[in-house]
């Protein structure tokens, strides 16, 4: 009996230290995953819970916030503005996808095929995400002036008619479309270009031998090959296009005739030229349940390729 | 370092400076709660902000002295901190420094913003100290903007009416007569025509179309009219009229018919004035103070600009800034706020009003405002004696606007909700502006639709 009391104690004695040891071993990463937990607690999701209660309060940061249950929702919704920013950011999403979705995929996989000025051609179409957003905008802005801006300059080179780009309620929000489109390739063309690298080459080459021509191999190895960086990348561009801000604030001002009033142009309205932080909240707590979908749908994605 | 000691250090380091951001905007304001102190001279700290930018070297000096000479005057009050952010009221930063308590003491506003911040309880009433000001009593009806129900909130230090601002040189060129700017829309719009003949570049006339200075503008324009763009219980639209009709008809017809207006859209504050300062506009709605911020914050040539009268003006829109009180602030903070308002803004012969040094040092002096006394009052007399003493700029490019503003009544931003409005009367003031057809009467409806609309939701 004392024989066999004695391993049981000792294994007592072990089990904390057991513990004590695996906490050490684990201390630095604990330690660094509060760093990283306070950060996000307190830069997203303490905002993020803010902005919910913002939004069902009326509060002048001098008194004590005011519960007013759905009265900000109201006010958004009756505003002459809403319907119009919802269809201008889905229009804009969409005309993004179609121009910053297929082209950066093009540029991709043209530049995958040159044999020569390869490094120097991704260094020119990155470019552009290197410059201060504000300062591609204001570029374009002189590009579209419809005196003496370059593009009406390149129309009347081909004897077409000169457009009014952002003058005109018909082409401005294309013409902020054309902006987002040649600011962002960049990275997506980058992207794209990482995920046509990790093809074999040998399919490419059975495909030659088989007789495949350029768009045959495209659409049979490239597409396929590269389906899931261009559906995470098709989720991710929803989710960036739809919170498009800086280009109505900076070229347009919403204007004209509010059609390029987007939804986070609009928050930013309530926010900071109304006075009504709590509309302002209203409205992106809208926007945030429309991007959780796409987010969901996202994380469902990786998930669903990562298994 | 060793990682794991990293980690502690940087967990550590957050979690502190995560606490030590707490929020205070759940407590009441302290100006409502604090009694005053019995002894007037008891010590005080105060801030203040709108300091000029380090770029505006002359006015910066003037003010960092003039911070010194108050506090020698006050020796209990400390002007403790002195901010020189620009623009002065930035509403992207205002609501978050009153959330955080980072405020100053006294701060800045602009007109079109006084009502909204009255209204949502974000200056402070100083209705009880006001007259403990010597000059308080000589203000003209500018003061009026900073009141509601009898209480005051706030005082105007710079105010004036609306006007227009031509280029002397541009008439010139275009065969008119600088001497004898255009006093109808009639004459405007034909004094535009000839000036847009000179070539390509040239604007007869600029206007605003976006960012709510669209709006603002044809609140100017239609008060000039003699029209309103609200009721007067602030809670209808009354701008779908024949005044407001006429605004938009005469813009249309200068864009489309004589094509005197250029195809640029101006969305901003500073888009009109740089094309303005660019030398090849030739006219635009604006105050007085439109020449001296040509001059000094747009490179434009002085000389060649002058302020006439709004054409057949029956009302001005009353445009200017002020300065208001922290609702958080102290009676003792208030009282010491107000001095130093006083002292700057106020007292004829010192802060902005100390016409001698401004005029030794190359600052404009003569410009007919800011407009803030009675003329016949002692504060009144006194700044206009002072001003005509140290002239040094031409009188004469004002004095259109001097002689033909006389007797016409000022008119304040239509309410609270004023931004609001400026953002939904931007749709027709760009929509005649790019489009050829657009028709009139559909915009001004609509405009008053969403403006009836925007209004009830406030109520």
């Amino acid at each position: 009996m004392t024989t066999a009391s004695i391993p049981v104690t000792n294994r007592r004695r072990r089990q904390p230290s057991k513990l004590r040891r695996s906490v050490r071993r684990n201390l630095t990463a604990y330690g660094f995953l509060c760093g990283a937990l306070i950060c996000f607690a307190f830069f997203s999701w303490y905002p993020m819970v803010r902005q919910v209660i913002l939004s069902f309060q009326k509060t002048n940061f001098v008194d004590a916030p005011e519960w007013v249950g759905l009265k900000n929702f109201r006010t958004v919704f009756s505003d002459p503005a809403f319907a119009p920013a919802w269809i201008n950011t889905a229009m804009f999403t969409l005309l993004a996808l179609l121009c910053g979705y297929v082209i950066p995929f093009i540029t991709a996989i043209v530049l995958n095929e040159l044999r020569h000025a390869r490094a120097y051609l991704r260094f020119v179409v990155y470019l552009p995400v290197m410059l201060p957003p504000a300062v591609g905008v204001l570029l374009f802005q002189w590009f579209y002036n419809p005196d003496y801006g370059l593009f009406n300059q390149v129309l009347g080179f081909f004897h077409l008619p000169g457009l009014q780009w952002l003058n005109s309620s018909g082409t401005a929000l294309i013409s902020l479309v054309i902006v987002s489109t040649w600011m962002n390739m960049g990275s997506g063309t980058l992207i794209y270009l990482a995920a046509l690298q990790t093809i074999p080459s040998e399919l490419y080459e059975a495909a030659e031998l088989d007789g495949a021509g350029l768009f045959k191999r495209i659409r049979h190895i490239t597409i396929p090959q590269t389906k899931l960086i261009l559906l995470v990348m098709l989720l991710l561009q929803i989710v960036a296009t739809m919170q498009v801000f800086i280009e109505p604030y900076l070229l347009t001002g919403g204007g004209p005739e509010n059609s390029t009033v987007t939804v986070v142009y609009l928050m930013y309205q309530y926010a900071f030229n109304f006075g009504s932080l709590n509309a302002g909240n209203a409205l992106g707590l809208m926007l945030m349940l429309v991007l959780m979908v796409f987010s969901a749908i996202y994380l469902r994605v990786s998930r669903d390729n990562t298994v | 370092m060793k990682p794991r000691n990293l980690s502690i250090v940087l967990a550590a380091g957050l979690a502190l400076a995560a606490a030590g951001c707490g929020s205070s905007d759940d407590g009441a304001a302290a100006s409502k709660s604090a009694a005053p102190s019995a002894n007037p001279n008891a010590p005080v700290s105060i801030s203040v902000n709108c300091e000029p930018p380090k770029t505006n070297k002359v006015q910066r000096t003037t003010f960092e002295e003039d911070v010194a000479a108050f506090q020698k005057l006050y020796p209990n009050i400390t002007v403790s901190k002195v901010t020189d952010a620009f623009p002065c009221y930035d509403p992207k930063t205002f609501e978050p420094k009153l959330a955080s308590g980072d405020l100053e003491t006294v701060f800045y506003v602009n007109f079109p913003n006084v009502g909204r911040l009255i209204e949502s309880g974000q200056a402070a009433d100083i209705s009880s100290y006001v007259n403990e000001l010597k000059t308080f009593p000589d203000y003209n009806s500018s003061l009026d903007l900073f009141k509601k129900d009898g209480k005051v909130y706030g005082l105007p230090t710079d105010g004036y009416g609306m006007g227009l601002v031509y280029n002397k040189d541009v008439f010139t060129k275009a065969g008119l007569d600088p001497n004898n700017p255009p006093k109808t829309w009639a004459e405007v719009q034909a004094a535009a025509k000839q000036i847009a003949a000179l070539g390509p570049g040239y604007v007869g006339y600029g206007e605003y179309s976006g960012g709510n200075t669209g709006g603002w503008h044809f609140t100017a324009s239609l008060y000039g009219r003699g029209g309103s763009v609200i009721s007067d219980d602030g809670k209808k639209a009354a701008f779908n009229t024949p005044e407001g009709k006429a605004v938009l008809q005469n813009l249309q017809q200068m864009r489309w018919t004589d094509n005197s207006m250029g195809s640029q859209l101006y969305i901003e504050w500073p888009a009109l004035m740089k094309a303005m300062a660019g030398g090849k506009m030739g006219m635009m709605l604006g105050a007085p103070d439109v020449l001296i911020s040509l001059r000094n914050d747009f490179g434009g040539k002085f000389e060649n600009y002058s302020v006439t009268a709004q054409p057949e003006a029956k009302a001005l829109l009353n445009g200017g800034a002020g300065y208001m009180i922290n609702p958080k602030a102290t009676p003792d903070q208030i009282r010491a706020g107000l001095k130093w308002i006083e002292y700057e803004f106020l007292t004829p012969g010192k802060g902005q009003l100390d016409y001698v040094r401004a005029k030794g040092q190359d600052l404009t002096v003569g410009q007919p405002y800011p407009d803030l006394y009675g003329a016949d009052t002692a504060s009144g007399k006194a700044v206009t004696d002072l001003r005509a003493a140290n002239a040094n700029i031409d009188a004469a490019q004002f004095a259109g606007w001097v002689e033909g503003s006389k007797g016409i009544s000022p008119k304040p931003e239509p309410g609270p909700y004023a931004q609001e409005i400026y953002a939904i009367l931007d749709t027709p003031m760009s929509a005649v502006l790019t489009r050829k057809d657009a028709n009139v009467d559909q915009l001004l409806s609509d405009a008053e639709a969403k403006v009836n609309s925007m209004l009830a939701s406030k109520s």
